[in-house]
């Protein structure tokens, strides 16, 4: 269950954010912020095999003592970035990947549709949906 | 929008109403104007009339579509029963009396005063609008078109229905009233009728056809649509034919009117009866609509079982001038299958929600049923309508199911579930959006899973590392040496193949086995402890090699402890695999590499042997190549195993190897010193393994170059088999040898490549808070 699920478009903006509003959700948009120089750098670190497969999944960008940070980036150089609590129970790798692959399913169909232009903020309600679904339920 | 279930009096009543109300014939009736005047005489306290507006959307919308109206009428209605005014009451309520409408007078003579004093502002109809009382004069207004005389007739027939609901709430002088007025209106009317010109067409039109919103269309026969639908049909801005359809319908019913005026009173309370049910679901596609749908489908795409492209689509639909936002929607909603383009069912879908949402329905958030692409032909769509399902999304799919089964039998295979129940249907959606996932998942699954990504890409990246070449290489030369296995000499160059594919064959299930054991993939190990990827830091291997080591290593010492065993094996039993190592050596190192995972300990010196006596010399040089394909896959101590007798032979084999190797690299120097050859011939099999295409030239070059350099070795395939056999036996012994030099450096490297990863996430930990 995420905390905080972001997309981020190729030059570094804000596609999609959302948070669980419980706290102050500028904490996160900072995390997100940074986690993206971590991302930026392992992009870079498997840039010798450029056209190999890199691995889309990024995995765990850095943890901190109250939050796991993974990291997910395509092809095209889209970045989704998860926060999750480290007080859940540890979310196992594979599931992490699941909710990545789910958005980047969901982002696909977003893109696929020829009303929205790339680089617009994503409003599409299916998106909100699935993203809904993968974050922590507000208590 | 709340549900709304009329009885047919109160649908026709209401729909009267709405005409009237309608004076612009746009089927949104404004707030002002007849609606308000028909609210006020209600006799209703304003701020009752108030709350019915908000209630039934139309302070939402701004203006009062047919169903705000209807709900609107109903509100009324219950209202004047003295109900409190709940959204509710509106399906609730039973037998409730039809709303009434009075203009201070008594209702009648309300009804004739307004209807024959008002006709010159108004157009046919005038007065305050009574309930029933409209509908008369709607009738009567048909009879205005006609001379009075014929018009009389046809009058007579709404008379016999709106008596009906006269009873329900006017006093018995409505019918009296409305026969007066029938026919007064009638010499007024003919007055009127050169003042009114198309609009009076029009709204005879109405009246005639009585089919309430349908008539808009001045289609007789047509089926009640959802009402708004139709007229926002007529509204879209793209759209002309619609509306260029209706003025041209008018002088010709109007001239049919007469006639048909006869037939109207059953195909009225049938329009009726539809119109009801359609406005129960206002998702439904009539066949008009539908008809209409598929020309302009047919304007993009003339092939109606083509796409349009959403390109294509996003023009069409932004001339509809919704905001881009809500077709972005539209156009989740309509997509169904997620290509995106639209096909026929998906364009039908998507122009029923544009033309609803002008109307002013709000967009669903799912795709009604109704709507939902049939991925059938069109015939069925027409189908589709239901006449009693409730409003919304219930009944449809079931009746649409068995529609389309019967005419579309290759669907049902695909779609045995949607016979069933609405859920289905639903799965069904889910399905599609699932098998997209799935296929998705497939793509992901490469990456992600290891064990399936690993095997194919083993053979063509896994090369032994240079400095395991290199020791082996040397190892060789000093077993070469040591080894009396010389007598191996001759041994066909299958023999290292067929042992590389064995040792091949078990270093990759070994790889499988062990990946499937710890879980590693190489996306895996480039993660591991956020790691950086394993092939980075492994300056000493050429190819991936470090991978596979790497997988081994990860995989544990299970496979290492199989190795040493396998190394143990003494080349004796023959190998089970030898009839899937021919197919692997003739067909590449995958299908070796599937039968690997079965074979992993004891096959490598079986594959040797069987390899050894199964092949002929001709082969040896084509299964050469392959399995050093197969021993790079299986590497580490697997191929070391199978690679110490392959090398051994090898190294007996020098030329061939050496052959093979400049064969590979293009060059042919097949002779060269010992030493050298050596490790000519295990980078050959590194090079030959990716190298499939070179088995051919390698064969015939091989074996020049073996019998060139090594008297020993048989020169062509019938030449020597002593020799061949002794240099068997002396490359397996370098094998063996060489297979348990291989290990122990693996080994090594296991350990080596441990205290990397190890000191790599300790990197990785201390790294992010670099960046803190």
């Amino acid at each position: 269950m995420a905390v905080c699920i972001a997309v981020i478009a190729k030059e570094n903006y804000p596609l999609y954010i959302r948070s669980v509003p419980t706290q102050n959700e500028l904490k996160f948009h900072y995390t997100v912020h940074t986690s993206l120089d971590v991302v930026e750098e392992k992009i870079s670190a498997v840039g010798k095999a450029m056209a190999d497969q890199r691995e889309l999944y990024l995995g765990l960008l850095y943890p901190t003592e109250d939050y796991k940070v993974y990291g997910y980036v395509t092809n095209s150089k889209v970045k989704f970035v998860i926060v999750v609590d480290s007080s859940n129970t540890s979310l196992r790798d594979n599931e992490i990947r699941s909710m990545f692959r789910k958005l980047h399913n969901s982002f696909t169909d977003v893109m696929c549709n020829p009303f929205y232009n790339p680089g617009d903020p994503i409003q599409s309600k299916a998106f909100d949906g699935i993203v809904s679904g993968m974050m922590v339920q507000p208590s | 929008m709340e549900s709304l279930t009329l009885s047919d009096v109160e649908q026709k009543y209401y729909s009267d109403l709405f005409v009237y109300c309608d004076t612009d014939n746009t089927k949104k009736v404004a707030s002002n104007g007849r609606v308000l005047d028909l609210f006020r005489a209600a006799q209703l306290p304003s701020e009752v009339v108030l709350q019915i507006t908000e209630l039934c959307g139309a302070t939402r919308l701004g203006h009062f579509g047919r169903s705000q109206f209807y709900i609107a009428l109903k509100l009324i209605a219950i209202a004047q029963s003295g109900l409190p005014l709940r959204v509710e009451s509106l399906n609730s309520v039973k037998d409730l009396p039809l709303p009434r409408f009075v203009v201070g007078k008594n209702e009648a003579e309300a009804r004739h005063a307004a209807l024959y004093q008002d006709t010159d502002s108004q157009g046919l109809y005038s007065s305050s609008g009574s309930g029933v009382i409209p509908r008369p004069p709607g009738r009567g207004h048909q009879n205005k078109k006609g001379p009075p005389s014929s018009s009389s007739v046809p009058v007579h027939e709404p008379d016999s229905t709106s008596p009906v609901v006269s009873p329900h709430q006017s006093p018995p002088t409505s019918p009296h009233s409305w026969r007066k007025h029938k026919r007064q209106p009638s010499g007024g009317n003919t007055d009127r009728q050169p003042v009114v010109s198309a609009a009076g067409a029009v709204w005879t039109q109405f009246r005639e056809t009585q089919t309430g919103p349908v008539s808009g269309d001045g289609m007789w026969s047509s089926h009640s649509p959802p009402p708004t639908v139709q007229e926002s049909w007529v509204s879209f801005t793209a759209d002309t034919p619609p509306s260029s359809a209706l003025p041209a319908m008018h002088p010709s019913s109007v001239q049919e009117s007469t006639t048909i005026r006869t037939v109207a009173s059953a195909a009225m309370t049938n329009e009726i009866q539809r119109q009801s049910s359609g406005y129960d679901d206002p998702w439904k596609i009539t066949d008009e609509q539908r008809q209409y749908y598929i020309n302009q489908f047919k304007t993009i795409q003339p092939d109606l079982n083509g796409f349009i492209p959403g390109s294509a689509a996003k023009e069409f639909f932004t001339k509809s001038k919704l905001p881009i936002l809500e077709l972005s929607h539209i156009w989740e909603l309509s997509d169904f299958d997620k290509d995106g383009a639209l096909t026929l069912d998906e364009f039908c879908a998507a122009f029923h929600l544009v033309v609803a949402r002008k109307n002013g329905y709000d967009l669903p958030e799912k795709l009604p049923e109704s709507l939902m692409p049939k991925l059938i032909d069109l015939d069925d769509s027409a189908e589709v309508p239901e006449p009693t399902t409730d409003v919304g999304y219930s009944g449809s799919p079931v009746e649409v199911t068995p529609n389309k089964s019967p005419s579309m039998p290759s669907l049902n295979q695909t779609w045995p579930e949607m016979n069933q129940s609405n859920e289905q249907w639903e799965t069904f959606s889910e399905r599609s959006s699932s098998s997209q996932t799935l296929t998705q998942f497939d793509s992901n699954i490469a990456p992600a899973d290891p064990d399936t990504a690993i095997v194919h890409p083993v053979p063509i990246r896994m090369t032994p590392s240079k400095i395991h070449m290199q020791e082996m290489e040397l190892k060789r030369t000093g077993s070469d040496h040591n080894h009396p296995t010389s007598p191996l000499l001759a041994k066909p160059p299958e023999l290292p193949e067929e042992a590389k594919l064995t040792a091949s064959m078990k270093f990759v299930a070994a790889n499988t086995g062990g990946e499937s054991q710890s879980g590693t993939s190489p996306e895996a190990l480039k993660v591991v402890a956020p790691p950086p990827p394993p092939p980075r830091p492994h300056p000493s291997h050429s190819r991936s090699s470090s991978l596979d080591m790497n997988r081994t290593f990860a995989a544990g010492s299970a496979t290492g402890q199989q190795q040493p065993a396998t190394v143990a094996y003494p080349p004796a039993v023959p190998p089970r695999p030898l009839p899937t190592q021919a197919e692997g050596v003739s067909g590449g190192g995958a299908v070796l590499t599937t039968t690997s995972p079965q074979q992993i300990p004891q096959q490598p010196n079986f594959a040797d042997f069987s390899q050894f006596q199964a092949f002929a010399a001709s082969e040896q040089p084509s299964s050469l190549p392959e399995v050093d394909k197969h021993s790079e896959t299986g590497q580490v101590d697997k191929s070391s195993e199978g690679a110490g007798p392959l090398r051994t032979v090898k190294s007996d084999s020098q030329a061939e190897d050496r052959a093979s190797a400049t064969v590979s690299t293009g060059s042919s120097g097949p002779l060269a010193p010992p030493p050298k050859p050596v490790r000519r011939r295990l980078k050959s099999e590194d090079e030959l393994r990716p190298e499939d295409e070179q088995h051919g030239p390698q064969k015939s070059n091989l074996i020049a170059a073996v019998l060139a350099t090594q008297p020993s070795i048989p020169r062509s395939i019938g030449k020597d088999k002593k020799a061949i056999q002794a240099s068997i036996r002396r490359n397996k012994e370098t094998n063996t040898v060489l297979a348990r030099l291989n290990s122990e450096l693996q080994q090594q490297l296991k350990d080596l490549l441990e205290e990397r990863i190890s000191l790599e996430v300790q990197l990785e930990q201390l790294r992010p808070f670099s960046h803190l």
